[in-house]
């Protein structure tokens, strides 16, 4: 366990686990952003730069603000004495802990690949694209359609229709 | 004449030598590090130094525009006035108001000149002079870039304010909707160099026939994809004439009305880096980096055409914001996704055709076609559907 | 403790979390916070086995990776929507008094 990779996880688990805790959503919002820079950088450090890149640049540039925008536009001003956790959270919080132990008892008395570090892959810019252009081509028209649909789907489902009730 | 000849290469790579002649004293455990702090360190005095430079020449310069003198109090024709500057905002009380958010109010302007200061990491400012030559340096400039929105984001929200906030959502969608646009104009570049690595896009360029050089600008794509790079990154940049978010006349300061003191000044310097930053990427993709636009000038060091360039970019700059009136918001958004969503489309199947048809005379005129038609068909086609009218004011009745 | 179990467990922390989240949080948005959380942390492992596994130039685990991101942002925007349309009906985005569909 590398010193940079303890710190990357403890700065990542800190910051999701207070993304699911705090009070108040635009600081929910905000630790989740520093969990997915840290996520981001955990891909750096493996090795897989394009990957990492495009994480800060979708989730980090994107996803979060889009976050933002929508708490923004839901904001219910008694929300402050509301209280933060539903009804059923211990029901909640026993099967999270129960899904944990059972991937970590997996992962722990698995005799996975073995111990030690291969030497690092490349995975340069070029080779993804070769990649994605001959052998997953087809994904990637397909995630074109779906991206235009849920798009379109956004827009339309979003739209403020009191011009049509007039 | 011969030893001027014989000094131009030494001259280039001079900052190259004394950095490996200043490492050659480390032992040899440190010296990456040493190396990675060198670095930055000469970025960050460089650039800052641009950054007190650009205030005073754009105070000097829009003075004239408007039939004045800009400051000229401060030292001989007003140079030490950024001093000036930086010692007003670091002697400034810092208010913060009671009802902010304190941490989120903080770490904003920390978050921005970070991003800003990051996006330097990939640029090639001399012959081997980039701090990383990533693999995809192109996209790790775009992510960096994508980070300031959050930090404006926070900016606006933390301050509690009507005008902050308005300031902010109008800011982000502004940034959010002129990104499209600046990164699909620099995927054109990308598809004709093939590398996301800039040094490999600046290598491409720095070849001559004749004693013309290979600058992506000089072709019609290249040239339509600096247009639209350009004007995206001045909406980027929230420079006039789309400063509405933060339009003094309008909204007071927007997003940083309630900044005092040294932490305004850190928002002023966040976004005039990540201007520089931009226009930086717009030198490497188009206007070949620290080629010398032509081949009989070569002898000039490399770093000097790269802030000759920068420097003609942010006169630009400055020339636009005192020329151009300011957008509104429903204008600004409609040039985005109406106007130049479409014709960087259009710019990349024009550079397609470019790269499948043969050199010569006839590539020119039909990517040239390809670009300028649809360009003037557009803005036609829009004002006609009464989008870009021209200004009519009623008064009440 | 080799480095591909450090970053499966570390995946595996950060799924149970977001599972958590989504089955704790009153509001909708978080919920779907939540869930982003969930995609990040299978990413993890995606990268992860593609770093340490057998046959890293096939690329697979970053193939993933990349439209495993796509679809979640997508998701994203459309569950937003989402959560907008049904502010505007119900003014609440508390999922506890969303049920009148109870029987």
């Amino acid at each position: 366990m590398t010193l940079s990779f303890i710190v990357l996880a403890v700065l990542t688990v800190a910051g999701m686990a207070a993304a699911m805790g705090l009070r108040n959503a635009i600081h929910c919002v905000l630790a989740l952003t520093l969990g997915f820079a840290g996520v981001a950088a955990l891909y750096l450090q493996l090795g897989a730069q394009f990957v990492g890149l495009a994480q800060i640049m979708v989730y980090v540039g994107a996803v979060a603000i889009l976050a933002v925008f929508a708490i923004m536009m839901t904001h219910s001003p008694e929300s402050a004495k509301s209280p933060v956790f539903s009804s059923h959270w211990v029901m909640g919080g026993v099967v999270g802990m129960a899904v944990f132990a059972v991937l970590a008892r997996t992962i722990r008395s698995n005799p996975l690949c073995a111990a030690g570090m291969p030497p690092q892959p490349e995975a340069s810019v070029q080779q993804i694209g070769d990649a994605l252009m001959h052998r997953y081509v087809l994904p990637l028209e397909i995630m074109g359609l779906l991206l235009t649909a849920a798009l379109i789907g956004a827009v339309v489902i979003a739209m403020d229709r009191k011009e049509e009730m007039k | 004449m011969i030893h001027l000849v014989q000094l131009a290469q030494p001259l280039d790579q001079i900052f190259v030598i004394a950095k490996r002649w200043l490492l050659s004293y480390l032992p040899a455990a440190l010296q990456p590090l040493c190396s990675a702090v060198l670095s930055v360190a000469a970025i960050l005095i460089a650039f800052a130094t641009l950054f007190a430079l650009t205030t005073l020449l754009e105070r000097k310069g829009l003075g004239r525009m408007q039939n004045r003198y800009g400051p000229n109090r401060v030292g001989p024709w007003g140079i030490l006035q950024p001093i000036a500057d930086g010692v007003k905002s670091l002697t400034k009380e810092d208010i913060v108001p009671i009802t902010a958010d304190h941490v989120v109010h903080f770490l904003a302007p920390v978050l921005l000149v970070t991003a800003s200061f990051m996006g330097y990491a990939v640029l090639p400012i001399g012959r081997n002079m980039v701090l990383v030559d990533l693999n995809a340096g192109v996209l790790f400039f775009f992510a960096v870039g994508s980070m300031m929105e959050l930090a404006v984001f926070m900016a606006g929200w933390s301050s509690r304010s009507k005008y902050s906030l308005l300031g902010a959502m109008r800011a982000i969608a502004q940034m959010i909707s002129y990104e499209v646009p600046l990164v699909l104009a620099s995927i054109v570049v990308i598809m004709q160099a093939g590398s996301l690595s800039t040094v490999a896009i600046v290598n491409m360029q720095a070849a001559y026939t004749g004693i013309w050089p290979h600058w992506f600008v000089f072709t019609p794509w290249g040239f339509a994809g600096f247009v639209l790079f350009m004007v995206a990154a001045t909406a980027e940049s929230n420079r006039s004439p789309f400063d509405l978010p933060e339009g003094e006349s309008e909204i007071i300061a927007g997003y940083y009305t309630e900044y005092s003191g040294f932490k305004f000044a850190l928002f002023f310097l966040g976004e005039y880096i990540g201007m520089f930053a931009t226009s930086g990427m717009a030198i490497t993709l188009f206007l070949g980096g620290w080629s010398a636009p032509f081949a009989f000038l070569t002898w000039v060091p490399s770093y000097v055409w790269f802030f000759a360039k920068l420097l003609a970019i942010i006169s630009v700059f400055i020339w636009i914001r005192g020329t151009l009136p300011r957008l509104r918001m429903d204008q600004l958004m409609n040039l985005a996704w109406e106007f130049m969503l479409p014709m960087t489309l259009l710019n990349l199947l024009t550079s397609g055709v470019w790269h499948f048809m043969p050199g010569g005379s006839l590539r020119w005129f039909v990517c040239s076609t390809m670009v300028v038609v649809p360009c003037i068909l557009l803005s036609r086609g829009l004002k006609h559907k009464k989008k870009f009218q021209v200004r009519t004011y009623h008064y009440s009745e | 403790m080799n480095p591909l179990q450090n970053y499966l467990l570390l995946s595996s922390l950060l799924f149970s979390i977001g599972l958590t989240g989504v089955l704790i949080r009153r509001n909708a948005i978080l919920v779907l916070i939540g869930i982003e959380l969930m995609l990040n942390a299978a990413n993890i492992n995606f990268i992860a086995f593609w770093r340490f596994g057998p046959n890293p130039s096939a690329l697979t685990g970053i193939m993933f990776a990349l439209f495993s991101i796509s679809v979640a942002a997508a998701e994203a925007a459309v569950g937003l929507a989402i959560i907008l349309a049904a502010y505007r009906h119900s003014r609440t985005t508390d999922l506890d008094q969303m049920n009148s569909l109870k029987g």
